[in-house]
């Protein structure tokens, strides 16, 4: 089989490659493992000064997650401006006064919740609630949550670069046209290319979940293997849209171009915002392959999901991909009329 | 069989350029035929248009009576791109080796086949590199090799000898003429006058036009001139004249 051939040449090429494949396997892994420690650190704690606060006050605060520091008006307001504290509480005329230094919503929501946790206990009388989690639970983190996001969109970016760009240096350097002057087919092209590439994806597909999963101790409900066949399938639309792609770029720095056009929106509308609300943005998701790629994962690793549970996003998926590899082989046509 | 490549009416428009702008031609088999021109005359577009890499914009291609593009024929084709159209990460023997078996030669034969084309190309000892060690002439040796490992039964070679030194471009015509003589025909472009002088027959090409064909003996005749650089400049004064 001819398609065979391809597939034998296309290892060979990238094992001789050492670097892309770092790239493919190792890149993955430092990026997660960068996100991990980032999304994952502790909540963040304030620096708040206090001038004149009521000593009832100060001790219920000097509880919380967050460091104190009396200061004069003067000396307060310098710190201020100096952005060595978040904000700055005072008595003035019986009055609590709170001055926020405001430029980081972090910081700033971080001194609401010290004050909110601070007047809930001077006051227990508020509401005693106790909240419980269908899915997940208080240890699902932001970077649980929105690491089934990032698992493919790092897979389907990975993959439209070297995928794309692989194919495009077949063209431009004259490798494709030569195999069109052979009595090979263009689907047999098409599916030996993605087939190839198909063996790494898969490898590299294992390993990034694997790593999130059982190394940095992603929140996972669902089963790997299920984890495994949606990363693939992403990868799978992900490689065919970079080829085909590739027909409408001359050189590796157009290629590159495509990147900020057809991949880093996805990420937007995939689910780390919360599009939902205004339904002609939610709308602009719905026809991009990382939507769904990201809701099937979502659904797997936090609310524990089968595949069977998610059919709807892998047929989505499994239509992109076929649309994409008929496109590739019509766009061959250009080059040879059969 | 005195039409083994037929070319009807070629033209072949660009955008607004019109590279070929009308091109009759047919090549007997077994010649070891050449078209001459300079660049830009459209020489490549000619050629990849009898290969059917380029749909003309009008006119038919056809080889031993089919109709091109057509994959049957493909598999008795030999093609040398202007561009070497080789995988620089592998090595000379897995290039050979990946496009001998795209042609379906079987793995008893392809060990044979492999070592037969490296030898006319003098690439045996360097086989286990990879093509980034190739020069530039090496690796113009390589895809003549790749041109040749079917053993086709019709060879188009585009400017195959540029940047091979004078010793092995002498020994490689010396082994097109005796590919050509097992039966094979042959098509070369060049913009070499001595390469043309040694053409059964010549098409002159200039701006899209044939502007004359013949052996290069006739075409000296015919412009009453001695050497074929200046056969070349008379015939295109007078453009579009048909000789012999």
């Amino acid at each position: 089989m001819r398609v065979n051939v391809i597939i034998k040449r296309i290892i060979q090429q990238l094992l001789g490659d050492k670097r892309s494949i770092a790239l493919m396997f190792v890149a993955p892994i430092f990026v997660m493992t960068l996100l991990w420690l980032v999304l994952g650190m502790e909540d963040y704690e304030p620096a708040i000064a206090l001038t004149d606060v009521p000593e009832q006050f100060q001790e219920v605060l000097e509880e919380q997650d967050a460091s104190f520091s009396e200061m004069t008006l003067t000396e307060a307001e310098e710190a201020l401006k100096k952005q060595e504290v978040d904000a700055h509480f005072r008595l003035e005329n019986e009055l609590m006064n709170i001055t926020m230094e405001g430029s980081d919503p972090t910081a700033t929501s971080a001194v609401q919740r010290v004050l909110n946790e601070a007047s809930k206990q001077l006051n227990p009388s508020n509401l005693n609630v106790e909240i419980d989690f269908l899915h997940g639970s208080t240890d699902v983190k932001l970077f649980d949550n929105i690491g089934p996001v990032l698992i493919g969109f790092f897979v389907f970016f990975f993959t439209f670069i070297i995928g794309g760009v692989s194919f495009l240096r077949e063209r431009t350097q004259g490798t494709l046209e030569r195999l069109l002057a052979t009595p090979l087919r263009r689907w047999e092209i098409v599916t030996g290319y993605l087939s190839g590439f198909g063996i790494f994806i898969i490898i590299q597909s294992i390993i990034m979940a694997a790593f999130s999963i059982y190394v940095l101790d992603i929140y996972m409900a669902g089963s790997f293997f299920a984890v495994i066949i949606i990363s693939i399938l992403l990868a799978i639309t992900a490689l065919s849209l970079g080829t085909l792609l590739s027909a409408y770029a001359k050189n590796e720095f157009q290629m590159i171009q495509f990147i900020p056009i057809a991949i880093i929106p996805q990420v937007f509308f995939a689910g780390i915002f919360h599009t939902e609300s205004i339904a002609w943005i939610d709308a602009i998701g719905k026809i991009m392959p990382l939507y769904y790629g990201a809701d099937a994962l979502r659904e797997i690793m936090i609310r524990g999901q089968q595949l069977t549970d998610v059919w709807g996003d892998i047929g989505i998926l499994i239509g992109f991909s076929v649309v994409f590899i008929f496109l590739n082989i019509v766009a061959l046509k250009r080059h040879r009329k059969l | 069989m005195n039409d083994f490549v037929k070319l009807e009416g070629i033209q072949q428009q660009f955008d607004k350029e019109q590279v070929l702008k009308k091109v009759d031609l047919t090549i007997p088999k077994g010649q070891l035929f050449g078209l001459l021109g300079p660049s830009g005359s459209g020489k490549t577009t000619l050629v990849k248009i009898m290969i059917g890499l380029l749909n003309p914009t009008k006119g038919t291609v056809s080889i031993a009576n089919q109709k091109m593009p057509s994959l049957k024929q493909l598999q008795e084709i030999g093609y040398m791109a202007q561009n070497d159209a080789l995988y620089s990460e592998l090595t000379g023997k897995q290039n050979l080796e990946f496009f001998a078996s795209i042609y379906g030669i079987f793995k008893k034969e392809r060990a044979e086949r492999v070592d037969e084309a490296a030898k006319i190309v003098n690439l045996t000892d360097h086989l286990h590199k990879t093509l980034e060690h190739y020069s530039g002439g090496m690796k113009r040796r390589m895809s003549l090799a790749v041109a040749l490992l079917h053993r086709p039964s019709l060879l188009i070679l585009d400017e195959p000898t540029v940047g091979i030194d004078p010793v092995l471009r002498a020994s490689i015509w010396k082994d097109l003429k005796a590919i050509q003589e097992t039966g094979t025909t042959i098509i070369i472009t060049t913009h070499v006058m001595d390469e043309a002088e040694k053409c059964d027959e010549l098409a002159l090409l200039r701006d899209g036009y044939m502007i004359a064909k013949g052996s290069p003996d006739e075409l000296k005749e015919k412009s009453k001139t001695e050497t074929l650089e200046d056969a070349f400049l008379y015939f295109g004064k007078s453009q579009q004249v048909e000789v012999g």
